[in-house]
């Protein structure tokens, strides 16, 4: 466990000084400025405005931060050569793989926090300054706790593209991992129509290679409940353990196989 | 008591081609055995298989077949690597790091904290020479400066078999005699030292045994006087007060005549000739002996010819086991 968290540490520092965390000044202002500007144009649907934007922002920027530090996280160690070294002291490389994904979910998860809590700020404020008859015609409170519902989900999709960008960064170059990890990302938010297509199709070898690939590739709208947090509908504790349990058992798995590519590899 | 690295048989084909169906072996059948407390030479020009043999032990790579331990346990072995120290080959470390936490990061590896990983790290960048840069960026440094992080974070953990790749790389002259020193400093300590280096002076300077890779095979294993022993070719004889007329009657029997200064002369005479029949007709005329020397080959020449007969004899083996592979 040591060497895990030593290595995990490391990454959490390298993206430190790589200047990630920019990002969340990027966030701060988009918000900031996107509030007011929506405040001038729209009367009552602003709060509901910059949810969503607030959400899909938090979504967006954690997705920037996977892939393009995921894809890095064994290939640039590779080719920078650092790996020969690392790699003679008391690490294996199970513990490795482990680390380099341990830490750059802690990235993700001090990304994501902060962005939350930059959310709220936004939100705050939105509710102090509307006239109550205003608020009263919300259709969920401004500061609604179960936004946060929405952010869990996010985390855990994320934790989810980190792990498919680790996973090809094992064996592939950083470009073809990036765009190998972005269709992934793409293909699991419609994938839930991959499940259906029989209905559309008439040949049956492509209904039952869609069936395949509904079953392989992860289904990411799972972990969209921006629009129901948005609206005030209710998403159970139910719905978010299993959906949670899901995106932690995919995470598992691609773990294993990217140690078991990656233990086997020559460092030529 | 185990062996410091014992290897045997080991060989490292990398397979070639698009379809991967080719192979190139790196390393053949390389079989060697390292006594502790040495420090061991592991000479050979630039793609004879010296960093792969290297690689192969610290499990970078993994061997085709053969095998291969460390202190009397299998490479790869997390318990032998708390026991042993690397410098790769042209290091290249965290551009993001100053040389103090990469130390400190390698450290905590170990399982050093506080105050013993701070004072390990103080001290050997102190050793290493780049104590003042401690606060660095390694970005900010030269080949040379890495190449010194590089030798420190080797040291960290007082390795007892220290794993050297071209130590001497990217040093200047100053810096090459500091890591002579830190070498001898080591067997002194009892460590064993194992480096590869294509500089044999380097290996004159430091090893008693050493072995020779030229083509991904073994040329020569044993001790230096051992290797160059059978290397003699001549004489050379170096006499003082000798006239011209003198010199002109020894010429024709001489291979080579060269002068020094004035009266005195470098003669040089094949292997089969009596140097001490020479010496007595010399000073009956009243010359001097200044110095009288066997003509061996340096470690270069016998590097250069066994390189060039192993380098025809392994390409062609190869070439016919290549085709056998395919």
């Amino acid at each position: 466990m040591r060497a895990i968290r030593v290595v995990a540490v490391n990454v959490f520092r390298e993206s430190v000084r790589d200047r990630v965390p920019y990002n969340l000044v990027v966030f701060a202002v988009l918000l900031i400025a996107s509030s007011y500007l929506i405040g001038q144009l729209t009367a009552g649907q602003d709060v509901k405005i910059i949810k969503d934007l607030g959400l899909a922002a938090t979504s967006i920027f954690g997705l920037f931060i996977a892939i393009f530090i995921g894809i890095g996280l064994v290939s640039k160690e590779v080719e920078r050569r650092s790996i020969y070294a690392l790699l003679s002291k008391p690490v294996s490389r199970a513990q490795f793989i482990a680390g380099k994904y341990a830490g750059l979910v802690l990235t993700l998860a001090v990304n994501v926090s902060v962005m939350a809590i930059a959310f709220y700020v936004i939100l705050a404020y939105m509710v102090w300054t509307e006239p109550p008859t205003i608020r009263a015609g919300w259709d969920a409170p401004g500061m609604d706790p179960a936004l946060l519902k929405a952010v869990f989900l996010i985390f855990i999709e994320l934790m989810l593209v980190t792990a498919i960008a680790l996973f090809f960064s094992t064996f592939s170059t950083p470009i073809l991992s990036a765009a190998l990890t972005f269709g992934l990302y793409v293909a699991g938010h419609f994938n839930a129509d991959l499940k259906n297509f029989e209905k559309v199709v008439s040949s049956k070898a492509a209904a039952r290679l869609a069936r395949g690939a509904y079953h392989v590739l992860p289904d990411l709208s799972a972990f969209d409940v921006k629009t129901q947090v948005v609206h005030g509908l209710p998403v159970s504790l139910g719905y978010l353990g299993a959906t949670a349990a899901y995106g932690l058992t995919y995470v598992a798995a691609l773990l294993l196989v990217s140690t078991f590519i990656f233990s086997r590899r020559d460092f030529k | 008591m185990p062996s410091a690295i014992r290897i045997e048989e080991l060989t490292k084909d990398y397979a070639i081609g698009f379809w991967r169906r080719g192979s190139y072996r790196a390393l053949d059948r390389l079989t060697l055995d390292i006594e502790r407390g040495e420090i061991f030479g592991f000479l050979g020009p630039n793609g004879a298989g010296k960093t792969t043999t290297l690689k192969l032990l610290m499990q970078l790579i993994f061997p085709t077949s053969g095998r291969a331990e460390i202190l009397g346990r299998p490479v790869g072995d997390l318990d032998v690597r708390r026991r042993i120290g690397y410098l790769p080959e042209n290091p290249s470390f965290y551009d993001y790091l100053t040389a103090e936490e990469l130390l400190g990061y390698f450290g905590d590896l170990f399982g050093y904290s506080g105050a013993d990983r701070r004072r390990r790290v103080s001290n050997l960048l102190d050793r290493v020479g780049i104590g003042g840069e401690r606060r660095l960026q390694l970005r900010k440094f030269s080949k040379g400066m890495i190449q010194r992080v590089g030798i420190a974070q080797a040291l960290l953990n007082d390795p007892e078999v220290v794993f050297l790749d071209e130590p001497m790389s990217g040093l200047d002259p100053l810096g090459r005699r500091d890591v002579r020193s830190l070498i001898l400093e080591l067997r002194d300590q009892g460590r064993t030292v194992f480096f590869s280096s294509h500089i044999l002076a380097d290996a004159e300077a430091l090893c008693r045994r050493v072995a020779v890779v030229a083509g991904g095979r073994l040329a020569a294993a044993g001790t230096l006087s051992d290797i160059l022993a059978f290397q003699v070719r001549g004489w050379e004889l170096v006499i003082g007060g000798m006239s011209p007329e003198v010199l002109a009657r020894v010429t024709p029997r001489v291979r080579r005549a060269t002068e020094i200064s004035a009266g005195r002369y470098s003669l040089e005479l094949a292997l089969d000739q009596s140097p001490d029949r020479m010496l007595a007709e010399l000073t009956a005329t009243g010359a001097s002996l200044v110095s009288l020397n066997p003509i061996r080959d340096t470690l270069e020449d016998f590097f250069m010819k066994r390189v060039a007969e192993m380098g025809a004899g392994a390409r062609s083996a190869m070439e016919e086991e290549s085709r056998a592979r395919n």
